[in-house]
Formats: structure tokens, sequence, C-alpha cells
């Protein structure tokens, strides 16, 4: 039972790094491309999370599981942030960047 | 079990290895960005992968530390780009 908990979750967050990867590589800009590995990040971590959850044995790994999981949707979220603004045309705080 | 997960271990690998295309061909820092920032966030996921194949705690660690250390290579480069005096190489 645990096994298919495991089989089923981890299996479907590949899938969602997967796209994630291929997002990255199809998509036209860098918002868009930002858009797809943000996805990839939190919900795909999250479900092999779960998965790996299922094959946990004590407290202690049940509970770093979670923190994992917690602190990489807080780091992605920030961080999707500061590139996607450092990127903005005419941006004040990066004064004359678009070289790109 | 074991063989399943590896099985996962080495997809998340190959996508690991497929964010790195976007590494290379860029164009703008940003995108090279971006993608090592999927490309943390898949090593994470990899380390907890293993970690429940071994049932080892040190590897659940590894992921815990990778976690924590992956935004701060973002952070200091947009560090970097806001005051370009802190390097030259930024702006490639």
């Amino acid at each position: 039972m645990a096994d298919a908990f495991t089989v089923v979750f981890t299996l479907a967050g590949t899938l969602f790094f997967l796209t994630g990867s291929i997002g990255l590589l199809r998509f036209p800009d860098l918002y868009s491309r930002l858009h797809a590995l943000t996805k990839a990040d939190n919900l795909g971590l999250g479900l092999i999370a779960l998965g790996v959850l299922a094959q946990a044995d004590g407290a202690a790994f049940v509970a770093k599981v979670i923190l994992v999981w917690l602190v990489t949707l807080a780091t992605s979220a920030v961080v999707g942030h500061l590139i996607a603004r450092d990127a903005l045309p005419g941006n004040p705080e990066t004064g004359v960047m678009n070289d790109d | 079990m074991a063989v399943y997960l590896s099985v996962i271990a080495l997809v998340l690998l190959g996508t690991l290895a497929l964010g790195l295309v976007r590494v290379g061909r860029g164009p703008t820092p940003g995108d090279r960005m971006a993608s090592v920032l999927l490309g943390g966030t898949t090593g994470v996921a990899l380390l907890l992968i293993l970690s429940a194949s071994e049932g080892s705690g040190a590897t659940l660690d590894t992921a815990l530390v990778l976690a924590v250390l992956a935004p701060v290579l973002t952070v200091a480069f947009i560090a970097a780009r806001r005051r370009p005096s802190l390097g030259e190489s930024d702006r490639g």
C-alpha cells in the first residue's frame, strides 16, 4: 500500500520536473520560462516529498522531508521574483542593465 | 522498490541534463540563472528519492543543505548585477 502510494506520487512529481525542463527549453522568453519552472519546482518537489514520506521511518525523517519542501517553496518564490524583476526593462534597481 | 526509485532518480538526472541545455544557450543571464534554479530543485528531489531508497538520514541532510544553499547563488547573482563593481563577469 505504502509502495503504491510512493509510486503514484513520485511518478507524478517526476512528470512535473520533466514538463518543467521541456518548458524551459521550448518557451520563447524569460518570463514564460520562469512560469514553467516555478510550477515544476513547487508542485513537482511537493509530490515527490509526499511519495518519499510514505517510505519514512520515524518522526525526524518526516519532519525533515516536510522542512525541505517548505524551504524550497519559500526560496523558489523569492528567487523567481528576483530574477523576473531584474529582467524588467528600465529597472531602476539595475540601472542600465538592459544589455540583454 | 529500490529498482523503481533508481529509475526515477535516473529520469530526474535526465531532466537536469535537459535544463543544462538552457544554461548553455542563454540567451540572457536571467535565463541561465533560471535554469540553474530548476537544477537546484531537481537536485533536492533527486536526493529525497535516494534517501527514501537507502533509508539514509545523511542523504536527507544533504538534501536539506542543498535546499538552503541553492537560493544563495541566485541572490549573489542579482546582487552582483545591481552593483556591477562586484564583478565583471555578470555582463555576459
